[in-house]
């Protein structure tokens, strides 16, 4: 009982010491590598680690450790937490949390098991993934489908509070990591193909009251921007975003943050990019849809945006703007810059200053990319093909091979960045698609899209997937690994000079981070969607993953793409991705044998 | 939209012969709800394989195929009468227990979908017959 007397004591400090309590004790806990205690290894989102126990030398020594079970068959996105002696592993719908305890070969310390409403299953867009859980505080916060966000005991799993943060009956859910930052959780929203009015909103971590809720679309008061907010270093100016929708159509504009946080402790700013304007058929919505596909930099005390930049003005291929914003410091065209660098799913790696908002580099990462040329470096814009932008020449009409598909060249599975070598090592989609949009009238709750697509392989290719290292000062391909499906895991790099990754298939993969050659691989036993982080325990490293086959990738490829074969020529019969893996949710610690 | 219905009666004209001999066949043994010729689709056959994409593909995968998320639909229709199709879509179906977390949403109220109902089956009865390939179906006429 000592130590329920100090958790009374401690909220009292709190209070004193201000603020900045949880985030000093984040900021230190995520710069000890022996602990991985965000859903990214830190606030910069570089997913690096420092370990190096395994290294390009002995990796090809690895072998699973120990595995666990969540009990579920959905789509395993994200990844475990490691605080101390605890792992922290979450589970699609129902959404379970487990605390298991590493000092006893993984056994389950608690249990959380939300009980909610199974209406919120169809809801989900592409299957009911969460993509995992964030410490803070002496609590784990679970975004649940529901949208409930709930707080719970680290220790015990007893919820502390919990708070409503959206509605599932017109679509909105919960799908997103939430990010501690200072005596706030930041949560997002998923709904994007429901016409929802997505935002970001900050949560007081005492208690869970409401601290500020910003939108990707509105008027100025309800998307927290003010005179001070620019895009490329321009004032946005008043009613940015209002006047650039027909109507009150911002209502039902969509512009989801299902994706990443990121945060600079320096710069006091937070970093996230919003979803695609609804519906999918552009000719509905004429207008550049603001700020839909735009990175937002805000100050996490306010919500205030200090700057933003929308990379895919009136959308019309369902290139979310929301993975991953990597903060690191590089060199840009040989100037030493405080750079944020995303892999946007238009095909476009954007390099930009983070502190000033200001376009650096914007490089094709795969070369198969067409619907725009380039982007303009002056206005930032991308310089569109009229063939390949569906509602160009009205709707109803078959737009074909446009690359990337709707999936984008990447999709939410992050990328990782080595200071080590200065590299950006990032899993891709290599697939194109026809996209015909057509009219559909808005229903709350149902799906509004009014696109149909088709995907197949680029021309003459067989490979859906490649997975590259990028140099993101100069906007260039260092090498790159094909992939026969998309790669849809998070990447891991260590000093030990390897990059980690999982593929569909189900392979845990490791590569020289200088070459990308392969060192190691093993078969989970499912298709991996998670991302791979890495911990030590009692003075040694391990490497862990969920694998479970699902999400998106697994909607669309279950049974192979349309038209595969025309990508294969002789080859034939092309991979249904049901032909390699089956469902199932497990967790699988790899170590170096003793 | 408006253009095409005329054009669409033309070139239906044209194909008018061999359209009859297939009626004839159908009568003889069951009728199908759909119309293929030379692997191209009527009207309605389209328009199914349109709202399955709108409002079905996200679960049940593209081209009715099946996905790690919800079942495959080309063969699911083999054993079901078009009766027992519209009372899922319409009312739904939740399997949630120790093992599954399937639900199926009822599309009673969505008018994209129950308008077109006849449609979405024609679609699916032609892709389980093995009469339509994967992926967009050109019209005829196209």
């Amino acid at each position: 009982m000592k130590s329920s007397r100090l958790w009374i004591v401690a909220p009292a400090l709190t209070l004193f010491a201000g603020a900045a309590s949880a985030n000093d004790e984040l900021i230190k806990l995520s710069k000890d590598p022996n602990q991985w205690v965000m859903p990214s290894g830190n606030y910069a989102n570089t997913r690096y680690s420092e370990l190096n126990q395994i290294n390009k030398d002995n990796v090809k020594n690895l072998r699973p450790m120990w595995t666990f079970s969540t009990g579920v068959l959905r789509g395993h996105e994200g990844g475990p937490l490691v605080i101390g002696d605890v792992m922290y592993v979450h589970s699609p719908f129902p959404n379970y949390v487990f605390a298991l305890d590493l000092n006893n070969n993984g056994r389950i310390l608690w249990k959380y098991e939300p009980k909610q409403d199974p209406t919120v299953i169809p809801v989900m867009c592409c299957d009911t993934v969460n993509r995992g859980v964030a410490y803070g505080d002496g609590k784990i916060f679970l975004n649940q489908a529901d949208t409930t966000l709930v707080a719970l005991d680290a220790k015990t799993g007893q919820p502390v509070w919990s708070v409503k943060n959206g509605d599932p009956k017109k679509g909105e859910t919960g799908t997103s990591a939430p990010l501690v930052v200072k005596d706030k959780v930041l949560v997002g929203i998923s709904g994007g193909e429901f016409g929802v009015q997505a935002r970001v909103t900050a949560y007081n971590i005492k208690d869970g009251s409401l601290a500020w809720k910003a939108y990707s679309g509105g008027p100025d008061n309800e998307i927290l921007f003010d005179a001070n907010t620019t895009e490329l270093g321009k004032p946005v100016g008043k009613d940015s975003s209002t006047k650039t929708w027909q109507g009150d159509q911002w209502k039902i504009g969509g512009g989801a943050t299902w994706g990443w946080i990121s945060y600079d402790p320096q710069l006091n700013l937070v970093y996230y990019g919003s979803g695609n304007p609804s519906t999918w058929n552009p000719v509905q919505r004429p207008g550049d849809n603001k700020w839909s596909m735009t990175i937002f930099a805000r100050n996490p005390d306010t919500g205030v945006a200090k700057w933003v930049y929308q990379m895919t003005p009136h959308d019309q291929w369902d290139y979310d703007g929301i993975n991953e914003m990597i903060l690191a410091d590089i060199n840009v065209k040989g100037q030493p810059t405080k750079a944020l660098v995303h892999f946007d799913r238009n095909g476009f790696g954007y390099t930009l200053n983070r502190e000033t908002g200001a376009l650096l580099v914007a490089e094709k990462y795969d070369p198969k990319v067409n619907w725009a040329t380039k982007v303009d470096m002056q206005t930032g814009r991308p310089q569109v093909v009229a063939e390949y932008a569906p509602g160009s020449a009205g709707e109803d009409k078959n737009y074909k091979q446009i690359c990337p598909a709707a999936l984008g060249s990447k999709d939410q599975q992050p990328a990782a960045f080595s200071p080590k070598t200065g590299l950006f090592y990032v899993p891709t989609n290599h697939v194109c698609m026809d996209y015909e949009p057509f009219k559909v009238s808005y229903t709350a709750g149902q799906p509004y899209v009014g696109a149909t697509l088709s995907m197949y392989p680029p021309q003459g290719e067989n490979n859906l997937g490649n997975f590259i290292a990028w140099d993101a000062g100069a906007g260039k391909i260092i090498w790159s690994d094909p992939e026969p499906f998309s790669v849809w895991s998070g990447a891991l790099a260590t000093a030990g000079d390897i990059v980690f990754y999982g593929t569909l298939e189900g392979y845990l993969k490791a590569v020289d981070m200088q070459t990308g050659k392969e060192l190691y691989r093993f078969k989970t036993p499912s298709g991996i969607i998670g991302n791979v982080n890495t911990f030590t325990h009692g003075g040694k490293q391990y490497i862990g993953v969920l694998s479970g086959v699902g999400g998106w990738a697994g909607i669309g490829m279950a049974a192979g793409l349309t038209k595969d074969t025309d990508g294969l020529g002789a080859v034939g019969a092309y991979k249904a991705l049901a032909n390699y893996t089956q469902l199932g949710g497990v967790l699988t610690v790899f170590g170096l044998p003793e | 939209m408006r253009v095409f219905p005329p054009l669409f009666c033309v070139v239906a004209a044209l194909f008018l012969r061999a359209g009859v001999t297939l009626a004839a066949e159908d009568n003889q043994s069951t009728e199908k709800p759909y119309t293929v010729v030379d692997g191209k689709v009527d009207k309605k056959t389209f328009n199914g394989w349109r709202r399955y994409t709108e409002s079905c593909l996200r679960c049940h995968g593209p081209d009715g195929a099946g996905s790690s998320y919800g079942p495959d639909l080309v063969d699911s229709v083999k054993h079901m009468t078009q009766d027992e199709f519209n009372e899922v879509v319409v009312n739904g179906r939740t399997n949630v227990n120790a093992a599954n977390t399937n639900v199926m949403p009822p599309f009673g109220e969505v008018e994209d979908v129950v308008t077109y109902l006849d449609d979405i089956w024609a679609y699916l009865k032609a892709r389980a017959d093995g009469v339509l390939g994967r992926g967009r179906p050109p019209r005829i006429g196209d």
